[in-house]
């Protein structure tokens, strides 16, 4: 307990990669959360301890098969409601990840637990810059209120300048 | 014309015979041209010793008159038809032979239906469901599948009853899908129907279970939620019944049992996914369920499956404190997600229901343990969060196979 402040946890945690179970990374961090009914998220540091499995080649691949697309990539319900997702969709199906932990952070209280449900729909947008821009409708699930709600977000993508979410 | 009819009688009385078969039999099929040739196959018909056996009888000169005729008797019949003038055709030559082939394609298609049979790994819709339900209460015995109610919108509630005898055994209550997206509860559930089916008479264990006591299971516990969640929204957890006075439909059944029920964790917003209802099993899903171990009086178990999270918990879940039975429950629920874990590794939290995942109140097995069922677990399978509602088919089978080891242990116990 912060007096005036709220609530801070210290964390140990060990990160799995999805793509290679046996590969783990322990983090430390702190979580802060804000006191009072006005929403707002709460701060987070992180500090990994140790590396990250480079993904440079898939990175580019999935890049460059993006950018040769003559009609922007559009695609609905993934994973679908049996649970599959077609393979060339996965790395959308992961940056839908990343753009749900945005809103994650963004809406959690010490009484949230989400996770990404479905990805409900996903429009990519051409840019004049590199980025490549995907707009997201993610389903989020809360388990305490048991809620599966859309939202939306837009994420920003590069290989090396990593993951953004777009304010706009 | 008389004495030729006595004559020719006699010739039929004659070679009447007992057969077992139908070998040789003839179905001839006869056109009446007056009323005249109708009274004289009444009169055959009479002639009970011929044992002729009419599929359509005379009534009237428009009508065909079909009969069976005993190999014996055929050519003794279409003499007296061909003396009288009346118009027969011969609809079948051989009777054996058609019975024959029937038989021939009944166990055909008996064979197919066996061996391309239900895909246990895949995910169903209702119908099929309820046709793999029908399919093992005839395969086997002292499996009888029962309605206890109908849902809301009036579809029914089935229940597969295992029994091997007795009189109202001890029974034990396993329930899946009462909440429609969850959808690798169902399917485990028709699996482990199978399994336990299958199992008995050749697995020690589930042999002396049945032995002892009878299983209930109801797979699919909310029935209108589940094709809701084919036909229009794959992530609709409630019943669909209507609110008066609202837009939003269904109310979510396990918030809906006579156990704390309205109290914290249960929404009062009937557009909520934790909405209680109007009033306790005011949902018909619930209230069948209640009747029906009400009446029945000997449950033991009451066990419950849910996605996802991995975790098995006991009461309670409408209040914070521990129940009576604590350390009992504790250990067996631990026992059981180590026979889970033995399986493939994976790894269940075991707790009551406030301390492993929040307080809700009206769940369905608080109200089971508050009203006497001792044994009272809900099951949360796989997995924890990367698909979650929307696992994907090729963990159907690990889920049921692992979860079914964690019922088992808890089922052993009960039985003991």
């Amino acid at each position: 307990d912060i007096d005036d402040e709220g609530h801070k946890y210290y964390l140990e945690l060990e990160l799995e990669d999805v793509l290679d179970k046996d590969s783990t990374v322990s983090c430390t961090a702190e979580v802060l959360y804000h006191l009072g009914s006005r929403a707002s998220a709460p701060d987070v540091q992180v500090t990994v301890h140790g590396e990250l499995r480079s993904t440079q080649e898939a990175d580019k691949e999935f890049y460059n098969w993006i950018r040769s697309l003559e009609k922007e990539l559009v695609a609905e319900n993934i994973p679908d409601s049996h649970g599959n997702i077609p393979p060339e969709l996965e790395p959308i199906h992961l940056l839908a990840w990343v753009a749900s932990g945005y809103v994650i952070w963004q809406n959690s209280t010490e009484n949230t637990k989400f996770h990404l449900a479905q990805v409900q729909h996903v429009k990519q947008v051409k840019r004049s810059d590199e980025d490549l821009q995907f707009d997201f409708v993610v389903l989020l699930h809360e388990m305490v209120s048991q809620e599966v709600l859309p939202w939306e977000v837009t994420l920003l993508w590069h290989p090396q300048r990593g993951a953004r979410v777009s304010q706009s | 014309a008389n004495m030729k009819l006595i004559l020719i009688f006699a010739a039929l009385i004659g070679a009447s015979l007992c057969l077992e078969t139908f070998v040789g039999h003839q179905v001839l099929r006869i056109k009446t041209k007056n009323e005249e040739e109708v009274k004289q196959l009444q009169l055959l018909e009479s002639l009970e010793h011929l044992e002729l056996d009419f599929w359509i009888s005379p009534s009237a000169p428009a009508l065909p008159v079909d009969v069976r005729i005993p190999a014996v008797s055929v050519q003794s019949v279409k003499a007296f038809l061909e003396s009288q003038g009346i118009e027969y055709s011969i609809l079948i030559e051989d009777l054996q032979d058609v019975l024959d082939k029937e038989r021939q394609d009944m166990a055909e298609s008996a064979q197919r239906q066996r061996s391309s049979s239900f895909d246990f790994g895949a995910y169903h819709t209702l119908d099929d469901i309820n046709a793999e339900l029908d399919h093992l209460a005839s395969e086997y015995s002292f499996v009888e599948k029962i309605q206890i109610g109908e849902s809301y919108e009036k579809r029914p509630l089935y229940v597969l009853k295992f029994s091997t005898g007795g009189s109202n055994r001890p029974a034990i209550w396993l329930d899946a899908g009462i909440h429609s997206r969850e959808w690798v509860t169902q399917a485990s559930a028709l699996w482990i129907a199978n399994k336990i089916a299958s199992d008995y008479g050749t697995d020690e264990s589930v042999t002396s279970l049945l032995d002892k006591m009878d299983l209930f299971l109801l797979p699919v516990a909310n029935p209108d939620g589940f094709v809701y969640t084919h036909t229009s929204n794959r992530m609709w957890r409630k019943t669909r019944s209507k609110i008066p006075g609202s837009i939003c439909v269904g109310v979510d059944p396990n918030r809906n049992w006579d156990a704390g029920f309205g109290g914290p964790g249960a929404s009062n917003r009937p557009c909520s996914d934790s909405y209680h209802g109007p009033s306790a099993n005011s949902e018909v899903e619930v209230k069948s369920v209640v009747d029906f171990i009400k009446n029945h009086g000997n449950f033991k178990a009451f066990l419950t499956l849910h996605s996802y999270s991995q975790l098995l918990m006991y009461p309670y879940g409408y209040k914070c404190t521990r129940p009576d039975d604590y350390a009992e429950l504790e250990s067996l629920g631990r026992a059981a997600a180590n026979s889970i874990r033995s399986l493939y590794g994976t790894t269940f939290q075991v707790g009551t229901i406030c301390k492993t995942i929040y307080q809700a109140s009206g769940g369905s097995i608080d109200w089971s343990y508050d009203n006497g069922i001792k044994y009272s677990f809900a099951f949360e399978l796989r997995d924890t969060g990367r698909y979650g509602f929307l696992l994907p088919a090729n963990q159907i089978l690990p889920a049921a196979k692992e979860t079914w080891l964690g019922l088992k242990k808890i089922m052993e116990h009960v039985r003991d």
